[in-house]
């Protein structure tokens, strides 16, 4: 029942919210919608419940290793938001907040499905709620990434619905009777020979190609990432912290979702293969490209590509990988909630977003910038910080799985895009601020609340990774026993 | 059965090319919405007996694909106060030439992919694939956003051809939240455009380009 709630209660905040007649305190639902969905998921966290045989949906244990922490990124950004609204009156809030607690379901619901089309109908739904996220600038350059999100994530999503069929048909010629739930394909495609295996390969490697590429394109990964940086220098910080923790972790799912299945039909080598291959090239370019950014925005959607790289080589290295790689989707997007919501601060202090037009912001946005800086060290994997933790455990995994060569690509991109961070964040907090920045800065106070909720995401990054609580490891653990079953 | 079913997968490939060929963009949203219909009318060749879910569906896609979408198309044309693509990224003797090598690469694709003896025989898969190129293409090499829609709804048709290989054992359900996603996501993008169209004064995606490293 509880599951359904995770689901249903975002929705039911989202009507309210289209009715309620107050601009003023229509943020504050928020909170209230963010805190009742954290509060469920925690609990579902700690008592998992009997997951259901045949069911479409269900809080099985990979939904139970990551969804709590997208509720948890969804609070602590929606407490933000309230602050957030509260400096933008100019701009009507109705279709924001409805958009945000949408999301929130149609995440919910991503995460949770069991079943193949579900996953892509809801998949779809998130997608197509993030694009009044985006424009809620409602500038011209706001109108633009829209335009490159919908064509990029529509084709990808188009690629990912053809793969979908792909692997139903797959089934159907494997003598499946139609069922399309993960559990019944993964089962089906075990043991597969004969006529049934020669009818099914051709079809299961078609699929894996498409949906790899349609998901892979949602989550960022290269060369399908060419939307992220256009979002994520455009949309507000607190869209960039969910789109960067929330949409691409769902679309992680999927990849993890379905990789299990064609793994269970034989096809794990090629699966790691081509993810390691995908993965090293997302980090590959994300160092390249951090190296010229000159937007701070927009370096985080590098930033992002990079870390959706590290995701990507984690699956693709057994068992341990997998288990480090869901740390490292928790350690990741909490860090990256404190990062977005700092350069929000800070992007709203400068008035610009070049580094050719901001500077001293360790003047202008003192205990933002401090953050910012706090928080770049703790995404290119400085201890104590999460990502330090799960990111090591990625590299012992390349060492045991694949020998030094993995492991050394690995942290070359590392070091790279550890230059093309700082060079760039010293860059916009050093020196002296800008004369159109001073009187700027004189609008902007860094009130409550918006500097507690990057506080909380870095507390909560540095929490995760020193000590991880047992639940949270338990629950990977769970969830890489049905991902990679042993041998 | 399969004869009537490839006649009209055959007449879908076919206004595939027209629609790369052709410079007017009132004759590509004529040729996407012709081929809309076409495929509307296939789940009902496929069913051997009349089933009433089949046959709301394939009149919704009908009605979605033939006519809500193309009046809303014509609309912003209207709007827009454009008819004609000028200057596209590929240009249309090479995209049709492009469309034609992707149909026969689809054919010779679709005779590797093993398809089940019922289904032996029929164009579904390569009809399915070469239209996907052909919006693709559609997609990419054109500049106006009208012609890239028309590309999308263009691949969509072929992943709906796809689709209906599994329309048998696929619950309905899906394919209505498939349908209903799709109708939605045109809206969105629908309104994205007249906000561009407010934005710009033009409907020329060449114009967007602030955004870039």
């Amino acid at each position: 029942m509880n599951e359904l709630a995770l689901i249903a209660l975002p929705l039911v905040f989202a009507a309210l919210s289209f009715v309620w007649p107050k601009e003023g305190t229509r943020p504050w639902l928020l909170p209230l919608a963010g805190g009742c969905h954290a509060a469920s998921a925690l609990w579902l966290l700690v008592h998992p419940p009997e997951p259901e045989a045949g069911a479409w949906f269900g809080f099985d244990p990979l939904a139970r290793a990551v969804l709590p922490m997208i509720s948890l990124l969804f609070f602590v950004c929606s407490i933000y938001a309230v602050a957030y609204l509260k400096l933008r009156p100019e701009r009507r809030n109705r279709l924001f907040v409805l958009a945000l607690l949408v999301l929130l379901g149609c995440l919910s619901l991503a995460i949770q499905a069991q079943h193949l089309g579900l996953l892509w109908v809801a998949a779809e739904a998130a997608t197509l709620m993030t694009v009044p996220l985006i424009h809620f600038n409602g500038t011209a350059r706001a109108f633009e990434a829209s335009w490159k999100y919908l064509l990029v994530g529509g084709t990808g999503i188009a690629l990912s619905l053809l793969g979908s069929f792909c692997l139903g048909y797959a089934s159907l010629n494997a003598g499946g009777n139609g069922d399309l739930t993960f559990h019944a394909l993964a089962a089906q495609f075990v043991h597969l020979s004969g006529d049934a295996a020669r009818y099914s390969h051709p079809w299961l490697l078609a699929a894996w190609v498409l949906l790899l590429a349609g998901y892979g394109t949602k989550m960022g990964l290269a060369p399908m990432h060419t939307w992220k940086p256009d979002v994520y220098g455009e949309a507000p910080g607190i869209v960039g912290a969910l789109l960067a923790g929330g949409t691409t972790t769902m679309a992680f799912v999927a990849v993890l979702r379905v990789k299990q299945v064609v793994d269970a039909a034989g096809g794990a080598e090629m699966t790691h293969r081509t993810l390691l291959a995908f993965g090293l090239f997302s980090m590959l370019v994300a160092a390249l490209f951090l190296l010229g950014a000159q937007d701070f925005k927009r370096m985080l959607a590098y930033s992002s590509i990079e870390h959706m790289g590290i995701l990507a080589v984690g699956a693709a290295l057994g068992g341990l990988g997998v288990w480090a790689a869901l740390f490292h989707v928790w350690t990741n997007s909490l860090t990256k909630g404190a990062l977005f919501l700092s350069a929000g601060n800070i992007r709203r202090a400068a008035g610009g977003r070049n580094v050719a037009e901001v500077s001293g912001m360790a003047w202008c946005a003192p205990l933002s910038a401090r953050m910012f800086v706090t928080g770049l060290f703790a995404i290119t994997a400085c201890p104590p910080f999460g990502p330090f933790f799960s990111e090591l455990l990625v590299v012992r995994a390349a060492f045991t799985a694949h020998g030094t060569f993995t492991a050394a690509a690995f942290l070359g991109c590392l070091l790279f895009a550890f230059f093309g961070l700082t060079r760039l964040v010293f860059a916009i907090v050093d020196g002296r601020p800008r004369a159109a920045a001073r009187t700027v800065a004189n609008r902007f106070r860094e009130t409550a609340g918006v500097i507690l909720p990057p506080l909380a995401f870095l507390g909560l990054s540095v929490w995760i990774g020193l000590a991880t609580p047992p639940v949270l490891s338990s629950a990977w653990t769970a969830a890489v026993k049905i991902l990679v079953p042993t041998p | 059965m399969t004869n009537s079913l490839n006649l009209f997968i055959g007449l879908a490939m076919g206004l595939n090319l027209l629609a790369l060929a052709s410079s007017r963009l009132p004759s590509v949203i004529r040729a996407a919405a012709l081929q809309g219909m076409v495929l509307g009318i296939l789940p009902l060749l496929l069913e051997h007996e009349f089933e009433w879910m089949v046959g709301v569906v394939a009149v919704c896609t009908i009605a979605v694909k033939g006519f809500v979408i193309p009046h809303l198309l014509r609309r912003a044309l209207r709007a827009a106060n454009i008819d004609r693509e000028v200057k596209p990224l590929i240009g249309f003797v090479p995209s049709l030439l492009l469309g034609a090598a992707a149909t026969i690469g689809a054919v010779a694709l679709g005779g590797v992919l093993p398809l089940r003896p019922e289904q032996a025989g029929s164009l579904l898969v390569p009809g399915s694939f070469a239209t996907v190129v052909g919006g693709f293409l559609m997609l990419m090499g054109r500049g106006k956003a009208i012609s890239q829609v028309c590309g999308y709804l263009i691949l969509e048709n072929g992943i709906y051809l796809f689709g209906l290989l599994l329309i048998n054992s696929t619950p309905l359900l899906v394919e209505a939240g498939i349908l209903l996603d799709l109708t939605v996501a045109v809206f969105v993008i629908g309104i994205i455009m007249d906000r561009i169209q407010k934005e710009f004064d033009s409907l020329d995606t060449n114009k967007l380009t602030t955004l870039h490293e």
